[in-house]
């Protein structure tokens, strides 16, 4: 039972991670429609940034200023040179754009900064907490809790920034209908730029995480292919839904990676680990058969 | 002025329907079809069978594959790679573990069994569409090449997977030159490119695009979306299939689950995107622009980095190559949409009115 | 005219449609007879469209019964009406963008077409043949429509009046027995009108055809159609001849208006 608990805190903790790159996605495709393949890339990028920059001598704040400075770069970049462009055409089609911004961003991010492993040092123990391995005896990392802490505290900021701001309404304006909000004197152009930005702000914080854990490196791109699965079981448009939605895969990830393995070894014999690289995907698939708008997301209607 | 159709006149439906109505295009393709089967041969050298013109081929006939669920019947997929290592795999099994299998047979019995699984994995299309069926592609391409790596039957018990092809011989014919395997996959990927050409000019094709281009309105019309939908996967699948067992036989002869990772998959999804989607020749020119761009790049970067006096060493190359083709993404997607074989084209109409264009 | 319009073909009985709390339709019954040209009218969000997409499928009603050629059934299914002999045309046109003008018509034969694909993909023989006898077919109803010089043109490329013209087309391509047109002459300038009027009446009275219609254009309706219903917040106010629909005080209060 106890190392059931402590498989599953773990789970969760590092759901709440996931949940933070899949906030990436959704903000960026509740504001312009865009499914952003490259969020992944944007955190291994905004990573690199700022140990580039600690790298040069800076303290961690002025380093994560910096970093934050560059990620808004990229972010007009990206909103000026790519998806203005590309207004009116088929959202696959900027989908497919953003694989190739993707692919862009991870030859840039090494050529600006190498491609070495980084370690990233932000002052976060990675102990078991006392208490709970005294009086429960079970062990969960203070890191990832303060970790997840941090990400949830991120998570809320936001949400509060888009419910009650003047750019937040503007924001959800535009989500909603594009053409309408630009027919009030809403700003699309700045509105996209901004939310960029803001994505790459949440990739800022999760490739922060990420990268003092395991250090910084090219896999950090494979968290959007882990932040997928949250998105599809969640609803794209949907906050809670990215949350709840990292906290499920997060969970069960762990869990099967524990229990499911050695019932297949009997069964087949061999070695059959690794199953979190699939894992997320098929059991998104299934739930997708049951219900395809998400947990959270709206039953859509056509309209003919 | 030479390249005009005035004068040439259908006096048939039959005729107006050929793949190539104007008689200038059949010329050109009989000409490439001769130098390809006949000169090729007979002057290139290993190397160009080896680096270019074999993987060509094969690439060429998977973004086929890719393009008839993509750019026909709309599905994006994000697993062409995986089913390619089905049919890799598949297509070693039927080999070694069946006395006396023709090697075209397990390459059929390959396609078949990729079409198969295209099929399971195509299930969700009918309930899920656009990025949803993206991302569950993606299960295809992480669940396959896992499957692979770990069950030891499928490799016929080679440690990790890695499995070392057979001779490919036919009809007591060895195919072990670079030349004989040139021919093999080239009369192979022709013959399916007919194939595929006619499906699309058929009601099958019809079908797929009008599922593609508005399925609410395709139904109404009696076209089954679920059959329609899973005959694309489970075509699309056979092409990639073949073209994976191809890859393992005639190209690389030893392959390994993680030779068909996701890398390949976008590799493949470029070749539709920069060809053409939706386009049978865009299927070739996509994946010559995307074999060659490396080897170009490979050549040229150092020597320009020489000439500049820069430092350069080899990952900078495929870190500014990363660069390039995400670039290259972009901007087909927005300068030209419908890629190389729209240029082509566009280049066609322009020839016609050359050199007087008034 | 020549036509005869004969017994009661579909008879919808007490439809009702609901998209969650939103009631689309509320216990809606009325008729269709063969070869007749009836019309839906009524102010916009009355539940026309809905009408439509109950009668041949898309959309399927909580309540009610639908009669369709003697057969009593719940609701329609969008193949089945195919087969039945039903196509139609939709409001915001639904052609096939990326396809040519033959290709779009081509695909109305669909459920004609027998021959599959692995014949397709050879191309011998019968798959060839009865491409080619449909291709026939196809061209009969591009000479009946005028459209022969876009042919092949892809229908992205042609203005909005040829466009509704060529998913007429399509719809005819299948030589239905009962066509539904959702507002064939939305958005089309007086001469376009006129040419739709004219296809719609020439189908009509050549091939028997039996048409539901929606249309805003009342002079149009009440040209044309033998018989009217009305259709206001998802119920019906009125049916009938287009006389006594127009006289009808109900209809006249919720749409029609009064002349000054």
């Amino acid at each position: 039972m106890q190392f059931f608990l402590e498989v599953l805190i773990g789970g969760l903790l590092s759901g709440v991670m996931y949940s933070l790159v899949a906030l990436g996605f959704v903000l960026i495709f509740k504001a312009s429609g865009v499914f952003n393949f490259a969020q992944g890339a944007m955190v291994y990028f905004a990573a690199l940034s700022l140990v580039g920059v600690m790298g040069k001598g800076a303290p961690l704040w002025l380093a994560f200023i910096l970093a934050f400075g560059i990620m808004t770069i990229l972010g007009i970049a990206t909103e000026k040179f790519v998806l203005r462009k590309m207004v009116n055409q088929a959202p696959i089609s900027l989908f497919m754009a953003t694989i190739g911004l993707a692919f862009f961003i991870e030859g840039l991010a090494p050529l600006l900064w190498g491609n070495d492993v980084r370690a990233l040092e932000i002052g976060l123990v990675d102990e078991p907490i006392p208490y709970l391995l005294d009086s429960f005896n079970i062990v969960v990392s203070s890191f990832d809790l303060t970790a997840a802490g941090l990400a949830l505290a991120l998570v809320a900021g936001l949400a509060l920034f888009f419910q009650f701001t003047r750019v937040g309404r503007a924001l959800r304006a535009v989500a909603d209908d594009h053409q309408a909000a630009l027919s009030i004197g809403i700003p699309l152009q700045h509105i996209w730029a901004l939310v960029w930005a803001v994505a790459g702000f949440v990739a800022l914080v999760a490739g922060m995480l990420w990268g003092s854990r395991n250090g910084v490196q090219f896999a950090l791109t494979f968290t959007a292919l882990k932040a997928l699965p949250v998105l599809i079981l969640g609803g794209f448009t949907s906050v809670p839904g990215a949350i709840v939605g990292g906290l499920i895969i997060g969970a069960s990830e762990k869990l099967a990676e524990i229990y499911i393995p050695p019932v297949m070894q009997s069964m087949f014999g061999g070695n059959f680990g690794g199953i979190e690289g699939w894992f997320p995907y098929v059991m998104a698939l299934l739930f997708l058969l049951v219900r395809p708008e998400g947990l959270f997301g709206e039953k859509h209607i056509d309209r003919v | 002025m030479f390249y005009r159709e005035t004068g040439q006149f259908k006096n048939s439906y039959a005729a107006d329907q050929q793949v190539f109505p104007i008689r200038q295009d059949r010329v050109g393709i009989a000409i490439l079809l001769a130098v390809a089967f006949l000169v090729v041969p007979l002057v290139a050298g290993n190397y160009w069978f080896n680096a270019i013109f074999i993987p060509f081929l094969i690439f060429a006939l998977a973004a086929l594959g890719l393009n008839i669920l993509t750019g026909y019947a709309g599905q994006l997929s994000l697993g062409s790679a995986a089913f390619m290592a089905v049919g890799a795999y598949a297509a070693y099994n039927f080999q070694v573990r069946v006395e006396g299998m023709p090697i075209l047979m397990s390459f059929i019995l390959g396609g078949l069994t990729a079409a198969g699984v295209g099929i399971l994995f195509g299930l969700p299309s009918l309930r899920i569409k656009g990025f949803y069926l993206a991302v569950a592609t993606l299960a295809a391409q992480f669940f396959i090449v896992w499957c692979l790596t770990k069950f030891p039957y499928l490799s016929n018990n080679s440690s990790s997977g890695v499995i070392s092809v057979p001779g490919v011989e036919m009809l007591g014919f060895k195919f072990d030159t670079p030349q004989s395997r040139y021919l093999l996959v080239l009369s192979i990927v022709t013959s399916m490119a007919l194939l595929a050409k006619n499906m699309v000019r058929s009601t099958t094709g019809r079908s797929w695009m009008a599922v593609r281009d508005m399925d609410v309105a395709a139904e109404v019309i009696g076209i089954r979306l679920m059959r329609t939908k899973l005959l694309a996967f489970a075509v699309s699948s056979f092409y990639c299939g073949v073209a994976g067992a191809l890859y393992a036989f005639c190209y690389l002869g030893s392959v390994e689950p993680d030779g068909f990772s996701l890398d390949l998959s976008f590799k493949i999804l470029f070749m539709i995107i920069v060809g053409g989607v939706g386009s049978i020749l865009g299927s070739f020119l996509g994946a010559a622009f995307i074999l060659l761009l490396p080897i170009f790049l490979d050549i040229t970067l150092p020597a320009i980095a020489g000439l500049l006096s820069l430092p350069f060493d080899s990952a900078t190359v495929s870190h500014i190559q990363l660069m390039v083709f995400g670039a290259l993404i972009m901007f087909f997607l927005i300068v030209e949409p419908h890629g190389l074989a729209r240029l082509w084209q566009i280049g066609k109409e322009k020839l016609r009115l050359w050199p007087f264009p008034h | 005219m020549a036509r005869q319009i004969g017994e009661v073909i579909l008879d919808l009985k007490n439809i009702s449609l609901r998209f969650g709390g939103v009631k689309a339709l509320t216990d809606i019954s009325f008729n269709v007879r063969e070869h007749e040209i009836r019309a839906i009218i009524g102010p916009n969000g009355a539940g026309k469209s809905s009408m439509l997409n109950v009668i041949n499928g898309v959309y399927h009603p909580q309540e009610g019964e639908i009669i369709f050629r003697g057969e009593h059934r719940k609701d329609m299914d969008t193949h089945d009406a195919a087969k039945g002999g039903f196509a139609r045309t939709f409001q915001n046109i639904a052609l096939f963008k990326g396809m040519s003008v033959l290709d779009n018509l081509m695909t109305g034969r669909n459920l004609k077409m027998k021959c599959n694909f692995l014949q397709h993909a050879l191309w011998w023989g019968s798959a060839q043949k009865e491409e080619l006898e449909h291709r026939k077919k196809v061209e009969e109803v591009i000479d009946f429509l005028e459209i022969e010089h876009i042919r092949k043109t892809p229908v992205g490329r042609l203005p909005y009046g040829l466009q509704k013209r060529v998913e007429l087309g399509r719809a005819l391509a299948a030589e239905p027995s009962m066509l539904l047109l959702d507002e064939p002459m939305a958005g089309m300038n007086v001469e376009e009108k006129q040419d739709m009027c004219r296809f719609i009446l020439d189908v009509n009275d050549q091939f028997g055809t039996t048409i539901v219609l929606i249309e805003h254009d009342m002079g149009v309706v009440m040209d044309i159609s033998d018989r009217v219903v009305v259709l206001d917040y998802g119920k019906k106010i009125g049916d009938g001849e287009p006389d006594e629909v127009k006289n009808n005080p109900e209809v006249i209060a919720a749409y029609l208006g009064t002349q000054h």
